[in-house]
């Protein structure tokens, strides 16, 4: 069954076409990893997934509903969590803040008024959070304050702060970018384990390394397109992608 | 009512904290601010600072339009006076009332931004409010005059409670209590240990963790699910509500209101005595406030007799020199000091006193190997 | 038809002012990233350039004249100006010219109180959250204007504009209306055009110079501008030194219009920031055209007849437009994306 479904999707920037005539369907319960080389439409693709763009024309819906012209954190409500390239967490506050938030939000919704209650009273999401720090093996420094943490424990933090919510749908920006090869190696294990948990993935990634490693089926975009979509082993061949993607080189 | 779920630490916080401002008339006598008019203005201006620190403190939404809102608190006050009866309560329920309604209104418009265009935004409002008290508005505000009572005022409750004034003019008094004096300050103190346990509150609960979280980064709290603008609507609301009843409380040690409380300058006192005490953290802009009262107080009574006093140690043309230089900053001048304070406390403590007291602390510990020195129960909110 | 060309010019003179300070305060915010709430207390110190200008040509040479006696029957005083015993006939007229001769003084102290800002104060902000810098700026000038109110007083203090300007145009006749229905006091007409030669001064610079091409390059994308090696700093004070005189000089000619005291600055400065949103942050072009337009604008309100329907709203239509402006063009008139989003 597709969770998320893409149709026709176009979006031009002042001449420039960045996506053109996308369509692409998202398994659930499947890690799709959209690959393709720089300028190819990957981010601004996942950008309207998450109401940051809104596409000229064309459909994405998630689950029946359309995605389209709902604001970021009604998409958020639905069941989709973004990370982002560069981690966006709250600096200021701590690791275990950071994912109590979140926690709040999925049970709370966007928006209430709870003044009166104590955080201290709040024994199940404080529970909640922890294990999920413990997922990450942040849990040690949960009362540290997040800004200064690593790039690598933040993007970390950040995938916390995702599967705290328990999303329907995840989506990730290439979560491995900047990353330590050791580093990246713990990410991906950390990314298996959620896929085994069912999580569906969306994954934009450069690192082929972690595309084949995680991937049910991989799409390419290439000049706002899709060129070709299919299982990984069948992309590794395909000389479209090769010619597109790396200009002949073999992957 | 969860009360008693108060965390045994923020009990002792706020006992400490009630202790200390009902006491407060022995307490700051030795410092010479033992005296009711200046306290009432301690707590007073320490409900102001609370309030602009739920806003500025924790979203980090720089207002600098509220003192627009507390000068609609004083009119809506001196109005319940007016219209309705002597007794406090009724003027500070309406004055809170009032000055919720009017951030509310003026705090969805400017909210539509973020940033130095937001900060932009309030003033200009605040300006705008200023204004029309002095123009359009001189029915309901008697312009440069200002609003006071006259003896001929309906106060229909009064009148249908039997209650007669007599020819004279008559001044607020919580059933028979007169609120000028001590009671005048112990009733503003009441109002300060509410507010303050209040914020307390706010501060531990996970609406105030929201708040930070709109401070720290509205975009993850946007991909996150939660709608900020609400977050941040009920935050300027509630300072605005805290505004309102800094200013009722005004009309009820002194019914009178005029439309300088209004002014820029009013609204970037509140600013000063929030990051003065420390910004976000929940005992600095009490102190802020009165830090800044009470200087403001000395400052002022300054004159050139008293400074030349102050110099008479040194050779006659020194002394004059001193004399000329100081009386620039007291008296009329006070507020040249005011600005070089925010200057320097700016520069070199943007956390405020609060920040230097625990860098002190930190110093002190660290230097006999102390513990950690977290989870003070005053620790601030970054 | 006269009645709006006239109040169209009364609202030149103020608009200039308006579109002088708003450009200072976009090209200190575009290039430096520094929201200067001391941009009103430098337009009040140029202001206060033309006073102590004028006081210093007034000081005078005090002798008795044994001749002629006062009522009281004491000698008459007799008080001549230095400049008028020193230089004859060009003292007076150099008194006469007090306001316009001030501009020569303007200059460099402006330029030099900008520099002393920016390299004292300024640049230690550029980092710092814009809260802060509008804090610090903020204290400077609550601290400028008590110093000038120290020194010269808190009462508004008239500039006379020179003789020849003290009169009235009559504008309609030039452009084919009937005499003395479109009459306009001469010296707002010689402000409004000095404010159009300095606001184009200032774009010539900016687009015919190569430091104006580095300004310019900075306010599209500071940090490019920053990696192309150029050396940014010095080029900072220059810009907020040039702000500095623009505001300066905004003030100084604007004394004959309006008397200065020492918050004149921070009314200016409120409406300037009001004017800076309307046009669009960080637009030089929506800046100037926010001015004139608000000025005008301001000056309609001003009318009787619309008085007479909107009773007060002389008073608040600036702020009004600001709100619509806001509510319905986020970004201003001329708002570019990106700035100030984050």
């Amino acid at each position: 069954m597709s969770i998320l479904s893409v149709r026709n999707v176009n979006k031009n920037f002042g001449g420039l076409k960045a996506l053109d005539a996308v369509n692409l369907d998202v398994e659930a319960g499947t890690v799709h990893a959209i690959i393709g080389p720089n300028g190819a439409g990957k981010s601004t693709l996942l950008n309207c997934f998450v109401g940051r763009l809104e596409p000229d024309t064309g459909s994405v819906t998630f689950d029946g509903k359309s995605l389209l012209g709902i604001q970021p954190h009604e998409i958020n409500q639905l069941g989709v969590s973004r990370v982002f390239q560069t981690p966006e967490i709250f600096g200021d506050l701590s690791l275990l803040e950071n994912v109590m938030i979140p926690a709040f939000a999925k049970r709370d919704g966007a928006f209430k008024m709870n003044a009166w209650h104590e955080v201290a009273e709040e024994n199940d999401i404080h529970a909640l959070a922890m294990e999920m720090l413990a997922d990450v093996a942040l849990d040690g420094k949960a009362h540290d304050t997040a800004a200064q943490l690593s790039r690598g424990d933040k993007r970390r933090l950040e995938l916390a702060m995702c599967l705290v919510q328990n999303p329907k749908l995840l989506l990730l920006d290439e979560p491995t970018a900047g990353m330590a090869r050791a580093d990246t190696n713990n990410t991906i294990d950390l990314m298996k384990t959620i896929a085994g948990r069912g999580v569906t993935m969306v994954v934009i990634e450069h690192d082929m390394h972690v595309v084949f490693s995680l991937a049910d089926k991989i799409s390419v975009l290439a000049q706002g397109t899709v060129i070709a979509e299919d299982l990984p082993e069948n992309i590794k061949g395909d000389p479209r992608v090769q010619e597109a993607y790396l200009g002949g080189a073999q992957l | 009512m969860s009360f008693f779920k108060t965390q045994p630490k923020d009990l002792i916080l706020l006992l400490c904290f009630a202790v200390v401002v009902l006491l407060a008339p022995i307490l700051f006598a030795p410092i010479g601010a033992g005296y009711p008019d200046l306290l009432q203005k301690f707590a007073i201006f320490g409900i102001f600072a609370l309030g602009f620190n739920i806003l500025f403190g924790l979203t980090g939404y720089l207002s600098f339009g509220h003192a627009a809102f507390l000068g609609v608190g004083s009119y809506s006050a001196v109005w319940t006076f007016k219209l309705l009866s002597m007794n406090p309560l009724p003027a500070i329920i309406f004055a809170t009332l009032v000055g919720g309604l009017f951030s509310a209104l003026i705090g969805f418009i400017s909210l539509r931004r973020t940033g130095i265009y937001f900060s932009i935004l309030t003033l200009a409002f605040a300006q705008m409010s200023y204004n029309m008290a002095y123009s359009v508005l001189t029915p309901i505000t008697n312009g440069e005059t200002g609003l006071q009572l006259v003896q001929s005022d309906p106060r229909v409750l009064d009148v249908a409670f039997g209650r007669d004034y007599g020819a004279v003019l008559p001044s607020s008094d919580l059933f028979g209590i007169g609120m000028t004096g001590y009671p005048g300050y112990y009733f503003c103190g009441f109002m300060l240990i509410l507010c303050f346990f209040l914020t307390l509150r706010i501060f531990r609960s996970p609406f105030g963790m929201m708040l930070r979280a709109v401070k720290s980064n509205q975009n993850r709290m946007n991909y996150t699910g939660l709608n900020t603008k609400p977050y941040a609507l009920a935050a300027f609301v509630i300072s605005g509500m805290y505004a309102g009843l800094a200013g009722g409380l005004l009309a009820v040690t002194d019914p009178l209101a005029g439309a300088e409380r209004m002014q820029w300058t009013a609204s970037g006192e509140v600013v000063l005595m929030t990051i003065l005490g420390g910004s976000g953290t929940l005992l600095g802009p009490v102190i802020g406030a009165g830090a800044i009262k009470y200087f403001e107080n000395i400052f002022s009574a300054f004159n050139d007799q008293i400074l030349a006093q102050v110099y008479s140690f040194l050779p006659e043309i020194l002394q004059q020199i001193m004399v000329a230089i100081s009386s620039l900053f007291v008296g009329e001048g006070w507020h040249l000091t005011l600005g070089a304070l925010f200057m320097i406390i700016v520069i070199f403590l943007p956390g405020g006193l609060m920040e230097g007291f625990k860098r002190l602390r930190n110093l002190i510990s660290g230097k006999f190997g102390g513990g950690n020195g977290s989870g003070r129960a005053t620790a601030p909110a970054e | 038809m006269d009645a709006i060309a006239l109040q169209v010019l009364n609202g030149l003179d103020k608009g200039g002012a308006y579109a002088l300070i708003a450009l200072g305060l976009t090209i200190i915010f575009g290039t430096l990233g520094v929201v200067n709430f001391a941009h009103g207390a430098l337009f009040m110190l140029g202001a206060f350039c033309a006073v102590s200008v004028k006081a210093l040509l007034s000081l005078e040479a005090v002798t008795l004249d044994p001749n002629k006696l006062t009522a009281w029957g004491t000698p008459m005083e007799i008080r001549v100006p230095y400049v008028e015993t020193w230089f004859g006939e060009f003292g007076a007229t150099l008194l006469n010219y007090s306001v316009p001769v001030s501009i020569l003084v303007a200059i460099p102290m402006m330029l030099i109180l900008g520099i002393a800002m920016e390299r004292g104060l300024i640049r230690f902000f550029y980092k710092r959250p814009h809260a802060e810098q509008i804090l610090v700026t903020f204290g400077l000038a609550i601290v400028l204007q008590e110093i000038i109110k120290g020194i010269f007083g808190a009462n508004p203090i008239p500039q006379p504009a020179p003789e020849v300007a003290k009169g009235m145009i009559d504008f309609g006749i030039l452009v084919g209306f009937d005499a003395g229905n479109v009459v306009y006091p001469a010296w707002r007409l010689i402000y409004f055009l000095f404010s159009v030669a300095i606001i184009g001064a200032v774009f010539s610079f900016l687009r015919f110079t190569s430091f104006g091409m580095v300004v310019r390059a900075g306010m599209a994308d500071r940090e490019t501008v920053g990696l192309l090696g150029i050396d940014i700093d010095r080029r900072f004070t220059i810009v907020f030194g040039i702000a500095a005189v623009v505001a300066g000089l905004a003030g100084a000619m604007y004394t004959p219009i309006l008397s200065p005291d020492y918050h004149m600055g921070m009314d200016f400065l409120v409406l300037s920031f009001v004017v800076v949103v309307v046009g669009g942050m960080g637009s030089l072009g929506g800046a100037v055209a926010a001015g004139f337009l608000l000025g005008i604008l301001q000056s309609f309100a001003s009318m009787n007849e619309v008085k007479n329907i909107l009773p007060g709203i002389d008073q608040i239509i600036i702020y009004l437009i600001a709100v619509v402006v806001l509510l319905v063009r986020p970004r201003g008139l001329m708002g570019r994306k990106g700035m100030m989003e984050h």
